[in-house]
């Protein structure tokens, strides 16, 4: 009997054990990944990296300045395109979506999350690219739009949904028409939450290197035209870690910290937000 | 009976019938009318795109496997063999490990733990997939190359799934890098799923004498089963219609081997490659049929992940910020 009891305690101290350890290395991947990057990317990033542009194949030094201003317009815009979309459908959803078309929407939203960004990408080339003859910054940010409405849409109908009822009545109840509840009351209420959500989209599309492959197709150059091709960091990373020199990897490694470091900080400045709002709601 | 005729403008009042609440109505909905379409011109433009191809080809398409621009002919086995085949060697490193850090996080970790712990995880999900790509090259596959590949070679290496030559951009990197990505959605899902098992689950087997192990594996688990079962699904969506990572680690060669360690080709990194070199029609159709397949594929997995965790976790959200 007391073999037996040793036995299964001895199965739940290894098994807790086993859990642990794997929670250790997926831990230890983040910090390998992140490390490396500091590692091996640091060190190129001084001025020049900001502020100038690539440099023909073979040569050093050159910068990146294109890429990352190139990364600000095609997100900035995509943002611009998908926020009010997402938020719009998010408040649909949270404010009529209880019948067949909040159904049919909250699923095709869940369906289009899944969608890989790459189909994204050819969908923007047919619809905007072919049509216009060339590709284009905007088409780029259109599909980046594509991909973050749906996240958009359920994130801000959950946090309008944790908005507690007795507001609305309230606010019903003192003559406010229903537009106005829902912008006014709701919405607000709900701000820090929605807030969030959208620094997680822009955060999610910010890295996205499919869609862009043939939309914004990448520039060597600087431009700031949305309907001409234009760099982005992750089109840089993309090109330069698959290249041949040596130069070019250095650079990748300095992009990827810098890339890494604008998502990082988004995803972390959706958490300040998110906390906020709880620390409002105690 | 006549209904009563209720008096008209009194409830046209509380209803909100006014014209603001009307076109703040018609806006929403618009807005929200357009996800529909959306998926639909999107499946309509796929479908068009890749008519060509489809007319030509037939449902061969789908099982021969030369893949020739020049005499344009298409098939696209390899790519799919690849795709599946990374998918599923990713989930068999991936769901363990993700399991077991939903298991810990709710079950054993300690309190002050979790929380950091979970955000930690879900950080590799914040990682794009261009520098998990970039890792992958000048890290991961040299470590294969020194410290894993040589023991398996040396105990395993007379199976077919170990033979050839191991130049690094393969089977094995695209998926063990697929893992490392999946990660964070599996566990995040689960974690949501196991956190939904009610306590009364644990307390019941704890009560009967269970050890912790025991109460989590008999108790617990099976009580998520579907959700689990769901998240895991969630995870394999990912993992087929992942594209830059892949396309810099798995060699993008078209051909169906049995070897982990031979270079292989999926159907997203077939498009990322081949799509602005596509220079015939047809070429350019055989892509877009891929993209077909690959989308409907992907679809159908989300659609069936999403059904299981709403089995578990009813009327909530849960999962839906991970995806």
């Amino acid at each position: 009997m007391s073999v037996r009891r040793w036995r299964r305690r001895f199965t739940s101290g290894v098994m807790t054990g086993l859990v642990a350890f794997l929670s250790f290395l997926a831990v230890l991947a983040l910090v390998l990944i992140l490390g490396d990057l500091i590692a091996r990317g640091a060190s190129s990033l001084d001025w020049s990296f900001f502020t100038k542009n690539p440099v023909p194949a073979g040569e050093s030094g050159g910068g990146v300045a294109n890429a990352i201003v190139g990364t600000g317009i095609i997100v900035g815009l995509a943002a611009l395109i998908g926020l009010p979309i997402g938020i719009g459908t998010g408040l649909y959803l949270a404010e009529y979506g209880s019948g067949r078309l909040g159904w049919i929407v909250r699923f095709v939203a869940d369906v289009l999350n899944g969608t890989p960004s790459i189909v994204v990408g050819i969908f923007a080339w047919t619809w905007l690219v072919k049509p216009m003859g060339h590709f284009s910054a905007f088409a780029g940010s259109a599909a980046l739009a594509v991909l973050m409405v749906p996240m958009l849409a359920r994130t801000t109908e959950e946090m309008v949904r944790l908005v507690p009822h007795s507001l609305r009545e309230a606010a019903l109840a003192l003559g406010y028409p229903r537009w106005r509840t829902s912008l006014r009351v709701i919405a607000r209420t709900a701000l820090a939450g929605i807030v969030t959500g959208c620094l997680v989209g822009i955060a999610r599309v910010a890295g996205e290197t499919a869609p862009l492959l043939f939309t914004a197709l990448g520039n060597l150059n600087f431009s700031t035209h949305v309907l001409e091709p234009m760099q982005t960091l992750s089109l840089q990373i993309y090109v330069y870690a698959t290249g041949p020199f040596d130069e070019w990897h250095r650079l990748a490694w300095a992009a990827a910290l810098v890339l890494m470091g604008l998502v990082l900080l988004l995803s972390l400045s959706a958490r300040w937000a998110i906390r906020q709002r709880r620390g409002a709601a105690r | 009976m006549e209904p009563v005729a209720a008096p008209e403008p009194r409830w046209r009042a509380l209803r909100g019938t006014n014209v603001a609440d009307r076109l703040y109505r018609t806006v929403l909905t618009t807005l929200a009318v357009s996800l529909p379409l959306l998926l639909l011109s999107l499946v309509g433009e796929l479908a068009v795109s890749a008519w060509p191809a489809i007319r030509r080809f037939g449902f061969s398409f789908l099982w021969t496997s030369v893949w020739d621009p020049v005499a344009g002919i298409y098939g696209a086995a390899p790519m799919i063999f690849g795709t599946l085949a990374s998918s599923l060697l990713a989930l068999l490193i991936a769901v363990p490990l993700s399991l077991g850090v939903a298991i810990y996080l709710t079950e054993f970790a300690p309190k002050w733990l979790r929380q950091p712990v979970a955000f930690l995880v879900e950080l590799l999900a914040a990682i794009p997939s261009v520098v998990y790509g970039l890792w992958g090259i000048f890290v991961l596959i040299p470590f294969l190359r020194t410290v894993v590949v040589p023991p398996l070679r040396a105990t395993l290496g007379w199976t077919p799934f170990l033979s050839g030559v191991f130049y690094g951009n393969s089977l094995l990197a695209g998926s063990v890098i697929l893992a490392i990505m999946i990660v964070p959605y599996i566990a995040a899902v689960s974690r949501e799923v196991l956190l939904a098992v009610p306590v009364s689950q644990r307390e019941a087997a704890l009560g009967m004498g269970a050890t912790r192990w025991e109460a989590v594996w008999t108790a617990v688990v099976p009580y998520g089963r579907a959700g689990l079962i769901g998240a895991v699904i969630l995870g394999l969506g990912r993992a087929l219609g992942e594209t830059m990572a892949v396309t810099m680690l798995i060699g993008n060669r078209h051909d169906i081997g049995l070897s982990v360690l031979q270079p292989a080709y999926t159907m997203a990194a077939a498009i990322a490659n081949e799509f602005s070199e596509a220079t015939t029609d047809l070429y350019l159709s055989a892509l877009f049929e891929v993209g077909l397949i690959l989308f409907v594929v992907t679809v159908v997995v989300n659609a069936l992940a999403r059904l299981l965790i709403w089995r578990v976790a009813r009327g909530t959200a849960v999962g839906s910020r991970a995806l």
